[in-house]
């Protein structure tokens, strides 16, 4: 581990990716994470690496597949309108069992929306958003030193399950500027062997056939049983969450990425005014840390969600409640982002 | 007894069995890319990138490692895949309504960008594969499913001549219009395809062979009558030729 250094969360994301031994990078421009597209321009170069400015996303994403099918780390990043275009290449990743790392920085939306901080993405990550089901793992940093953790662990989970897994961040979080401590870049020899799938040429060997398609249903029921079984196994042993003076909260505040930070805020300054309030963050938005939150439900009196959406990720805190208590939202939308204050008034209000 | 010697496939294929109709000149051009692979001895480190549309199976006849990329988007699967093993040998095989339509801005890119891949565009007017539905290539007056009436300019615009097109940008190494319908033109077809492959291996730049092709399914034609109809109309629309050779001319 070397010393703190000062960054710009874009510039981290993209330096822990080739700390983390990514070496290949394919995306188009779109604020607000355009910095990190240059970014990799500058920077790949320096470490041999290969970057390529795509003519759009949706070509963005298939050589983001090209690349995967040869099992080296592959990575992009991008922005709502432009991950939406993504989709369909992410749906052909996660069918053909290729790992690959997605940043997606959330900017207002729906359409062409604005150009500032948002969590309206939720659905579309944790959901799916492409056809078929396939899940990625979707976390979400509330820090620029928790980005550049997340980022490795990114890579290290693609390749360990052969799955797309991404950083759900907002603009927030790709302008601000903070002291980060990096880690070594990871020595490319010691990354995964994908040699028994992969496609390298079939010089004496049997041909590597990587495609999502299967003509015959139980030929497709197969693979969609395998994948299953991945996420299944994701499931069980990559939940991450922080829990934030919750040990006697009767209000569970719940957030994510920087509304989460926000939160912890805010919690301080409810408890300063007598609300036992804390926070669940949940750290993988997929898988989504269901168990882990409902063991409040006995302690709590109030479950308070808040997002900068209309209530994406509210859906999930209710499953995890399932209706033992009540659950409150609050939100902004448009990209704008509630103030600590505002969020307090909201929760005096319920409380 | 006479010596009779076993009548032997290319290596670069393995031997299953087409699933195109018959008279399809599918079959034709995978051989011709098999024997092409066999000769350049090339395929321990060819990759083939497969499209969507009837020869969505070729990678599964070739003895090489392959992939399926969605509709339209093979010339930017196999970008990435070049990218980053520029030591391997990649190459799309699209048909009109893959490369021409849905896949238009891929393969534009990716030839202008002197992508070192080989394209091989099979041509054959019509969406084979859903059921004979209009695509780009589809001829003015021809009747399809989506074109009842007969491909009409003012309605369904006028056929689109990609080699044309491609021809004018300036990363292409190597851009050759054929047909496979007579044993002259497979002769001249193969050699095209080498080539292509050879501006590839040259680091020449991006390759691509047009092949005029037949879908006598879809066109409601027998084969014989497919290779007849093709030389007829298709020729007439796009004539064939090299539009552009600088193999051996990169550094
Ligand atoms: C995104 C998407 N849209 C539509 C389709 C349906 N589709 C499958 S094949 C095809 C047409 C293929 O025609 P062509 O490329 O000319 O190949 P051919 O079948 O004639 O060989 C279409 C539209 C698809 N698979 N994916
Ligand atoms: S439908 Fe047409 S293109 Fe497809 S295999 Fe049959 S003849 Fe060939």
């Amino acid at each position: 581990m070397a010393e703190k250094v000062m960054v710009k969360g874009t510039e981290a994301i993209g330096e822990a990716a080739i700390r983390a031994g990514c070496r290949l990078y394919y995306g188009y421009p779109i604020t607000p994470q355009s910095e990190l597209t240059e970014y990799m321009a500058r920077r790949l170069p320096e470490v041999e690496g290969t970057f390529l400015q795509a003519e759009s996303e949706v070509a963005a994403v298939n050589m983001i597949y090209g690349a995967a099918c040869t099992g080296r780390r592959v990575f992009t990043s991008t922005s709502s309108p432009g991950f939406s275009l993504m989709q369909e290449g992410v749906s052909y990743i996660a069918g053909a069992e290729l790992p690959a790392v997605f940043v997606n920085v959330v900017r207002g939306g729906p359409g062409l929306g604005d150009i500032q901080p948002g969590q309206c993405d939720y659905f579309q990550a944790t959901k799916g958003g492409g056809h078929g089901d396939y899940r990625m793992v979707v976390y979400g940093p509330e820090s620029l030193q928790e980005a550049v953790e997340l980022t490795s662990k990114a890579f290290d989970v693609a390749d360990k399950y052969r799955v797309v897994s991404m950083l759900l961040a907002d603009g927030l979080l790709g302008q601000m500027m903070e002291p980060v401590e990096f880690p070594d870049f990871v020595d490319l020899n010691t990354l995964p062997d994908h040699s028994s799938w992969a496609m390298t040429g079939n010089e004496g060997r049997e041909a590597h056939k990587v495609t999502s398609f299967n003509i015959d249903p139980y030929g497709l029921e197969e693979m969609n049983e395998r994948y299953q079984a991945t996420y299944k196994k994701i499931i069980e042993n990559e939940q991450m969450h922080e829990e934030y003076m919750l040990e006697d909260a009767d209000v569970v505040i719940v957030a994510y990425g920087t509304i989460g930070r926000i939160a912890k805020s805010v919690a301080k300054m409810a408890r300063e005014q007598g609300i036992k309030a804390g926070v669940f963050r949940p750290i993988t938005l997929w898988p989504y840390p269901y168990e882990a939150l409902s063991k409040f439900t006995d302690q709590a009196k109030l479950f308070f969600t808040v997002e900068m959406s209309a209530g994406q990720m509210v859906e999930d805190v209710k499953l995890s409640v399932n209706g033992k208590k009540p659950v409150e939202f609050y939100g902004r939308m448009g990209g704008v982002v509630p103030t600590p204050t505002e969020i307090l008034n909201k929760l005096k209000e319920l409380v | 007894m006479p010596y009779v010697e076993k009548f032997k496939g290319p290596k670069a294929l393995n031997g299953k069995e087409f699933t195109y109709c018959p008279g399809c000149h599918h079959g034709i051009i995978h051989r011709l890319v098999a024997e092409v692979i066999d000769e350049l001895g090339i395929q321990g480190k060819t990759l083939m990138v497969s499209p969507v549309g009837c020869s969505v199976f070729g990678y599964e006849f070739f003895e090489l490692d392959g992939t399926v990329a969605a509709h339209g988007r093979a010339p930017a699967v196999a970008t990435g895949m070049k990218r980053a093993t520029p030591d391997k040998v990649v190459f799309t095989y699209q048909g009109d309504g893959d490369l021409a339509a849905i896949g238009t801005a891929e393969i534009i890119h990716a030839a202008n960008r002197g992508e070192k891949i080989t394209t091989i565009f099979v041509n054959n007017a019509i969406y084979g594969m859903t059921g004979g539905q209009m695509a780009p290539t589809t001829l003015l007056g021809m009747k399809t499913t989506t074109s009842p009436y007969g491909r009409r300019a003012e309605v369904e615009g006028h056929p689109i001549h990609m080699s044309e097109v491609i021809k004018e940008l300036d990363g292409v190494a190597y851009l050759a219009r054929t047909k496979v319908n007579t044993p002259m033109d497979v002769k001249k077809t193969k050699a095209a395809i080498k080539k292509a492959f050879e501006a590839q291996l040259n680091g020449d730049g991006f390759g691509m062979v047009e092949i005029l092709s037949t879908c006598p399914t879809n066109w409601g034609v027998s084969p014989v009558e497919a290779n007849k109809w093709l030389e007829e109309n298709l020729v007439k629309e796009y004539p064939l030729g090299t539009f552009i050779d600088k193999v051996g001319e990169a550094k």
